[in-house]
């Protein structure tokens, strides 16, 4: 544990060392600090920093973790030759890397906020679910990127896959849902519909805020479907234990692949 | 002529008054065979004090025109076995009286005080708690209903009757009054001419106000919550709404404000807060909406395709999750001159009004107003995209619903 431990702070350090969180840092920063300074309407920058939280974090997360895999490899083949257990590398090497990237999250998003937390009082609850998905957000499309990369030994295509599973989950797959619904109309589609969204951490992740965003026109949908299930503790753990699968299944097979690669 | 009318009415209410106090006497009860006998045999005009006391009896009749006032407000009990007043004479008076328990039935319409066919009454500063109607008009005119407090606790609708209750009646004065957990806040039907103002109605099982066939009736500065139903109206003109506060009305099918068959109306200054739909029009012509705010609504108006006519000029809408939403291409209605927050527009001559039209629809209400369902895609980037597109190059939108000058700042 004491490896794995010193393998994290390593790369924590490492990854801060780069620019690049750095000025992902700062990205939030001006985002939500120019958010709060134009619009001073508590309703748009949560809606905002709800967009940011569903397309910009897994975009940077997917492709910087790929980035950052293909750059390391000398420096995990010359950490190889060290007697480290591998699982712990690579857990090291991913642990590192989501922590410094939710810390960089954290801190662009939360100190505008704190600076002017006046105009949140009302939204309090969803500011930190903003901030807990965010989180969970980053660490699943982390594992993503380094499964993906374990996958492609070839650059130029883990980027592509990358980008295309980037667009899968944020777009194409909202797409899929559409149609299916449009189709198939005339039946009775409430839980079919809740176990479609249940798959994809970004739907979930969606549905968590507008929940309490959009309570008003949600509390319309048919028995109000979502706001009871989502209510419920059953329903929230389901939602909760979906996330965390996406984080855990990725990081398992990228470890198994890891431990037996042939670098 | 209408100059000369209204003195000679104050003439008959002043002539009134003072037969009162020259020829009326008070007549003081402690139980409920005195206050039988003091209903038996006082003179018309008298007044009736009743002690603080419990007092037990359904069905009596008030056949004179009489002043009933409770003093420490008394209790008038109706055993959950019916209707406890029944007044049947003009001038009737009855102020400060608690009345409970006139159960229920389902083929009579028990009711605390039930105004049958008498005009010019005062119902003042009277308590009802646990009844199935509260107070009941029938063919009554020119009567007046305020700053009492209505508080049901049925849990069923069949259980429960409504709060204040007017039919056939014309001119009458609803001010002040507290409704809570009854069928119907306030029901009128074919009701003219009356004033309701200032109430406070929530919680009720069904509508907080609900009428039908009532024409020229004002609404003013009402606060209507948290109803199971919300508000709804149907088949009436001439309706005036003022100031009125609708809140917190959610379900499927609550709405902040249901308009069914309501044409040459003015719906002005309201306010429509968090509701699930905060304007519902079905088949209303001609009516004017103007100055109303709609704030944090999941759908501001949703306006069917058989509206026709129906001016919306100067409201605001703020962070609302849909405008406006319609199911049809086809829009025969007016927006002009409205403040949307969602309005991203520019003004570049500084008239303040943006440059650019603002399209209240979006794609996704037009998909959601036909399947439900779709609401889980709400704010999906795929969505929004969908909305861009749409935006740009409009299909399924109606493509005159439009406002032509959207507001760049909020001025009243």
């Amino acid at each position: 544990m004491k490896i794995l431990a010193t393998v994290i702070k390593n790369q924590f350090q490492d990854s801060f060392r780069s620019k690049w969180i750095i000025v992902y840092s700062l990205f939030y920063f001006l985002i939500t600090f120019g958010l709060i300074l134009f619009t001073n309407d508590s309703n748009k920058i949560i809606l905002s920093l709800m967009n940011v939280n569903l397309i910009v974090i897994p975009l940077v997360c997917i492709v910087f973790g790929n980035v950052f895999f293909y750059n390391n490899r000398e420096y995990i083949i010359m950490i190889l030759a060290q007697p480290v257990d591998r699982k712990y590398i690579y857990l090291g090497l991913y642990f590192g890397l989501t922590f410094a990237m939710s810390l960089s999250f954290l801190l662009g998003v939360f100190l505008p906020i704190i600076f002017s937390f006046k105009i949140f009082i009302n939204n309090f609850n969803i500011i930190f679910w903003l901030i807990i998905t965010g989180i969970l957000i980053t660490s699943i499309f982390v594992g993503i990127a380094f499964l993906i990369s374990m996958l492609n030994e070839n650059k130029l295509k883990g980027l592509g896959i990358s980008i295309f599973s980037w667009f899968l989950f944020t777009a194409l797959y909202d797409a899929i849902i559409l149609m299916l619904l449009q189709i198939l109309q005339n039946y009775p589609l409430e839980i079919f519909s809740l176990t479609l969204t249940l798959v994809n951490p970004i739907d979930i992740t969606r549905i968590i805020i507008i929940n309490n965003f959009d309570i008003a026109a949600l509390m319309g949908f048919t028995g109000a479907v979502f706001n009871k299930f989502f209510g419920s503790v059953v329903g929230f753990v389901i939602a909760l234990f979906s996330l965390i699968n996406w984080i855990a299944i990725p990081l398992f097979i990228g470890l198994n692949l890891f431990n037996k690669k042939d670098f | 002529m209408s100059t000369l009318k209204i003195p000679s009415k104050y003439l008959l209410y002043i002539l009134f008054i003072f037969s009162n106090i020259i020829i009326s006497k008070t007549i003081y009860v402690n139980n409920t065979i005195q206050l039988k006998n003091a209903l038996n045999n006082a003179l018309p005009y008298d007044t009736i004090k009743i002690n603080k006391e419990n007092y037990q009896f359904n069905f009596l009749e008030i056949k004179k025109p009489l002043t009933l006032v409770g003093i420490n407000s008394p209790t008038f009990d109706g055993n959950n076995k019916g209707t406890i007043l029944i007044v049947k004479s003009n001038y009737v008076f009855i102020e400060g009286i608690n009345f409970q328990n006139t159960g229920y039935s389902f083929t009579n319409d028990f009711s605390a005080i039930k105004i049958d066919g008498a005009n010019n009454c005062s119902i003042l500063k009277n308590n009802f708690t646990n009844c199935f109607f509260a107070i009941y008009l029938a063919k009554s005119f020119n009567c007046s209903i305020s700053n009492n407090k209505i508080v049901g606790s049925q849990k069923r609708q069949t259980f429960s009757g409504n709060g204040i209750h007017l039919w056939y009646s014309k001119n009458i004065y609803i001010s002040n009054n507290f409704i809570e957990g009854q069928r119907d806040g306030i029901y009128l039907e074919f009701t003219k001419k009356s004033t309701i103002e200032k109430n406070i109605s929530k919680n009720n099982l069904r509508y907080g106000l609900h009428f039908m066939f009532s024409d020229s009736c004002n609404y003013s500065e009402n606060i209507f919550e948290k109803n199971n139903a919300g508000v709804a109206v149907m088949y009436t003109n001439n309706v005036k709404m003022n100031g009125n506060i609708f809140r917190n009305n959610w379900g499927d099918a609550s709405y902040g404000l249901l308009l069914k068959d309501i044409s040459s109306s003015e719906i002005k200054n309201n306010y429509f807060i968090k509701n699930t739909a905060g304007i519902y029009l079905e088949g209303c012509d001609r009516n004017s909406f103007k100055n109303n705010q709609f704030k944090n609504n999941g759908w501001a108006i949703r306006l069917m395709a058989n509206s026709m006519e129906n001016t919306f000029i100067k409201n605001i809408f703020l962070g609302n999750t849909f405008d406006v939403t319609t199911n049809n291409s086809k829009n025969y209605n007016t927006f002009d001159k409205n403040y949307w927050s969602d309005y991203n527009g520019y003004d570049i001559d500084k008239d303040g009004y943006g440059d650019t039209p603002y399209r209240p629809v979006k794609l996704i209400s037009i998909l959601v107003e036909n399947n439900k369902t779709l609401l889980i895609l709400l704010r999906s980037f795929f969505v929004e995209l969908l909305n861009l597109a749409e935006k740009l190059l409009p299909v399924l939108t109606p493509e005159t619903l439009i406002d032509n000058h959207p507001l760049m700042k909020i001025n009243i």
